[in-house]
């Protein structure tokens, strides 16, 4: 009999849903169906049933090709580049549970690497402004009960979180915003008309890049005070209208997304943004959210500000403290500039999404790719370990984009032998002690989780 | 041979995300990514017929793409390729000191190249670095 899972989270996007229900195979080993996800989150369960997902790590040989190697050569190899390595740096952790990512804090430390995930090439402007200027945020749940007005700027949910508009931000009915979408005025602030845009009631196409002025411009209407006839090619009318519809709502809710962050301004657009919600907390409740990518990519923001106190760019070559400085500790300028001799890349593609030129630049030294499947990293890697899939066949605890922990569930049995990432890069620190003659230190508050069939534990 | 000068956007799709996950040796993920979207005006500016390749240059690097009318409304000026493998070898890696690239916002020239091949996305990468093995 085929079981139906619910309750599951789905590990794609940062809207984390958590309602998926996924029928599985009697055996626990097959997919068969999937309710409720968006083609992205239905694709994604669907593809761990691929009977060509690698089992065993792959070796780059001499002549170009892979060949496969047991677990135990691949970790021997990773723990001794790593070591060997300079400066390591370690990218990724877009898909992996926090679990994974307070372990590889450990060969972090161990080898004085560099950790740097997805939010270095993402939200990481948004991180910077953060820093300057507070983030006076709430979470979906408030954003679903309250918020009367929503404004999209620079994001475009329909395509990158297909499910957040309707579980969070236009269409669900909450406590005080009982009848849904009739209730709730939408801004569309982007250069396209996108699907998201084609929802709003004000849709402001503003000419690309050109971010910072009109945030500028609505601050300067906010404060009462004169602005250009046009700012950014939206004319004064509109930007009059739309401040006033933010002015007058009783809880605005600013939704920000790559729109800002990858163009020009990068912090400075999130630097205003925040100023227009505190600057709107004059006259009414607003609040001020980043769409961030993936399902757990704010988790190492919270894992690692835990251990190190940084959340993206922790450089710990100089052994004694972390320190972060973007620009500088950052993986597409550490790359560029050739400061770092090896590269893990880890829950995440590189390969595919860093511009080509640090691609290159990285793959003058040793490069080693941790992922499930197989990715244009994996394929330009000098080693491929492949591990359970966070989300589909291994548990954890993910942080969704509005920093809200929820612990996710294993729907189908890991492929034997595979290791999760936690497993993995708990493996490869054993190692690095073994090899450096040193006592690997758990924390106590690990331990169960380290010798599961400890009896003391038991 | 005419040219066109605009503003290039790189960013998301669903098409490109439901094809990422099937893989992206996938089929789906090479159609849904290897593609420009530019405004029909632009394209008769520079003579470019649409559903043909164009090559789209930037500050640091060169791609074959095919040029189609845009799904989402891209105003005149405006090029949109989606992420990917395909757009990733045009944007530029300056960061204005945030680590983050110029993924949008950066100018390219667009030409017509309607006899030019789409290289697939592997073709692209291992190529980038000296590892592709497979043909011209």
């Amino acid at each position: 009999m085929p079981k139906l899972i619910k309750g599951v989270g789905c590990p794609y996007c940062g809207s984390s849903c958590d309602d998926i229900e996924v029928l599985v195979s009697d055996d626990e080993t097959k997919i068969l169906e999937v309710h409720n996800a968006c083609i992205i989150g239905t694709n994604l369960f669907h593809h761990a049933n691929d009977p060509t997902r690698p089992k065993l790590p792959r070796r780059r040989q001499p002549d170009g090709t892979m060949k496969e190697i047991p677990y135990d050569e691949a970790i021997d190899y990773m723990a001794k580049t790593m070591l060997a390595a300079k400066k390591p740096l370690i990218y990724g952790f877009g898909s992996t549970n926090c679990e994974g990512m307070s372990a590889v804090a450990r060969i972090a430390e161990k080898s004085g690497a560099v950790l740097d995930n997805c939010a270095t090439i993402c939200h990481g402007p948004s991180f910077l402004a953060i820093f300057d200027n507070g983030y006076p945020s709430c979470t979906l749940g408030e954003a679903k009960n309250r918020a009367d007005v929503v404004v999209f700027w620079g994001c475009n949910p329909m395509h990158a979180h297909p499910r957040h508009t309707s579980r969070y931000s236009i269409f669900p009915r909450g406590y005080f915003t009982q009848k849904g979408a009739m209730q709730r005025t939408v801004l569309s602030i982007d250069p396209r008309e996108t699907d998201t845009a084609k929802l709003a009631d004000v849709h402001l196409m503003l000419d690309q890049g050109h971010d910072y002025e009109l945030f500028d411009a609505f601050r300067t209407v906010l404060r009462g005070h004169d602005i250009p006839d046009v700012v950014a090619g939206i004319p004064k009318e509109t930007i009059i209208k739309s401040v006033e519809i933010m002015k007058n709502a009783k809880f605005c809710m600013i939704f920000f997304g790559m729109g800002c962050t990858h163009t020009d301004g990068r912090n400075h657009n999130i630097d205003a943004a925040i100023s227009l919600t505190r600057d709107l907390n004059e006259h009414t409740k607003a609040s001020i959210m980043a769409m961030r990518g993936h399902y757990n990519i704010a988790g190492p923001g919270q894992v690692w500000a835990w251990q190190f106190g940084f959340p993206y760019c922790i450089d710990l070559s100089k052994g004694t403290h972390a320190h972060m400085n973007p620009g500088e500790t950052s993986s597409v300028d550490l790359a560029m500039r050739d400061e770092v001799d090896c590269f893990v890349n880890v829950g995440a593609d590189a390969g595919a999404h860093f511009p080509i030129q640090p691609v290159q630049h990285l793959k003058k030294h040793p490069f080693i790719t941790v992922d499930p499947n197989f990715n244009m990293a994996s394929e330009i890697s000098d080693l491929h370990i492949p591990v359970r899939i966070a989300g589909v066949d291994e548990p954890g605890v993910v942080y969704r984009m509005d920093n809200v922990p929820i612990q996710f569930r294993a729907v189908i049995k890991g492929l034997p032998g595979v290791p999760s990432d936690e497993e993995l890069f708990n493996k490869v620190y054993e190692r690095m002690c073994e090899l450096t003659k040193t006592e690997p230190i758990w924390l106590a508050a690990k331990e169960d989780r380290r010798y599961p069939e400890s009896e003391a534990v038991i | 041979m005419p040219k066109i000068n605009l503003n290039m956007i790189t960013q998301r799709s669903i098409e490109e995300g439901a094809a990422m996950e099937k893989g992206k040796t996938n089929p789906d993920y090479f159609v849904a990514c290897s593609i420009c979207e530019m405004n029909p005006e632009d394209m008769k500016k520079a003579g470019i017929w649409k559903n043909t390749n164009i090559r789209v240059t930037s500050e640091c690097g060169t791609v074959i793409v095919k040029a189609i009318e845009p799904t989402q409304y891209c105003p005149p000026g405006l090029a949109h390729i989606r992420q990917g493998v395909w757009a990733n070898q045009v944007v530029p890696p300056r960061t204005q000191s945030t680590g983050t690239p110029q993924y949008s916002g950066f100018p390219v020239t667009i030409e017509p190249a309607p006899s030019e091949r789409l290289k697939t996305a592997l073709e692209l990468v291992q190529g980038a670095v000296g590892l592709w093995k497979g043909g011209q």
